[in-house]
């Protein structure tokens, strides 16, 4: 016998609230970041008057008190990457959080290429 | 896990410095095995708009032309020290996914291209994919037990290879057969690196 409340509700059906619903629908922030940029919270971080932080907001926050990349968050925090980079917008826009970004384009540094190449022969 | 270096609150924040590679090829090629062979794995979920590729230029105007596409996926991250991490993405292989190419190759190291050599066309698209962009690659043949056995300059010709990408033979399960693999990439990038620095100051885009 299945409750009624579980009938539609498995694992098949997926969320029930589609995930652009905690961003209020929009689709992108403000603000670029890519996969693999680092951000990190505010020290003691409040938020502006006339911004409501939603309980996504307040959870990114508590994840982001140390550097953490937009991709590691988007795991731990298990929401889909586009919804998290229009909450870490929000954030980084409230002057919140620090989006640190990771140089675009090619990659042609040629510290970092020899500091990943020592961790690779280190393995 | 290794955190010794990592002291934050003593010695002002660890900001790690982050790269990402590419790890590209057909459906049931390894790309997943090679991952977890070198990295931790972790799950990511993803909810693109198709026709919007750049992020960050828009709100929710136009919002009904869009239309979302959930994918999951795995990522790997090697962590060499408390501030210094690679990730690798393996790219989906289903067309309907290609508009997440250009997110994952934006600003990648390079890319591993693996390939079967029983179904080697199955790579063809990532090939001519990063030949297009200039991303520096690697094709890596992933040598399964049942595969015949083709030497690199084989592979190399019938991929219709520049002369200077690396071809190498790899075992994804093996661990140390990956590193290899990774390591010959980010020499490959290297040299790259190196010798453009010679004629050229600035890296434009191919297109």
């Amino acid at each position: 016998m299945i409750a009624p409340k579980d009938r539609w509700m498995d694992r098949e059906a997926g969320p029930v609230v589609r995930p652009y619903a905690v961003t209020k629908g929009r689709t992108a922030g403000g603000t670029s970041m890519s996969l693999i940029d680092v951000v990190v919270a505010a020290i003691d971080p409040q938020a502006p008057a006339g911004f409501r932080l939603t309980p996504e907001h307040r959870q990114i926050l508590d994840l982001c008190r140390q550097p953490i990349t937009v991709v590691d968050l988007a795991s731990d925090i298990d929401l889909p990457v586009g919804v998290v980079r229009v909450l870490l917008s929000d954030l980084s826009q409230h002057g919140i959080l620090r989006i640190l970004g990771t140089p675009r384009g090619p990659v042609t540094n040629e510290r970092l290429l020899r500091d990943v190449l020592d961790g690779l022969h280190a393995l | 896990m290794d955190y010794t270096h990592s002291d934050p609150a003593a010695e002002g924040e660890v900001l790690p410095t982050t790269a990402k590679i590419l790890i590209a090829g057909g459906f049931g090629v390894g790309k997943t095995t090679l991952v977890s062979a070198i990295s931790e794995i972790r799950p990511l979920r993803t909810e693109e708009t198709i026709s919007d590729r750049s992020v960050g230029v828009d709100d929710i105007s136009g919002v009904d032309r869009k239309t979302t596409t959930t994918v999951a996926m795995d990522f790997g991250r090697i962590t060499f020290r408390a501030d210094l991490a690679v990730y690798l993405f393996g790219t989906p292989g289903q067309e309907r996914f290609w508009f997440m190419w250009d997110e994952l190759a934006y600003g990648t190291l390079g890319a591993v291209v693996l390939a079967d050599t029983r179904r080697l066309a199955d790579c063809f698209a990532s090939v001519d994919y990063f030949e297009q962009h200039a991303t520096p690659f690697v094709v890596a043949v992933n040598c399964f037990d049942d595969a015949p056995h083709y030497e690199p300059e084989d592979v190399r010709i019938a991929l219709d290879l520049d002369p200077g990408a690396p071809v190498v033979l790899c075992d994804a399960r093996q661990r140390d057969s990956v590193k290899q693999v990774l390591i010959t990439l980010v020499k490959h990038v290297l040299s790259n690196t190196a010798s453009s620095h010679e004629y050229q100051d600035t890296a434009l885009p191919a297109s």
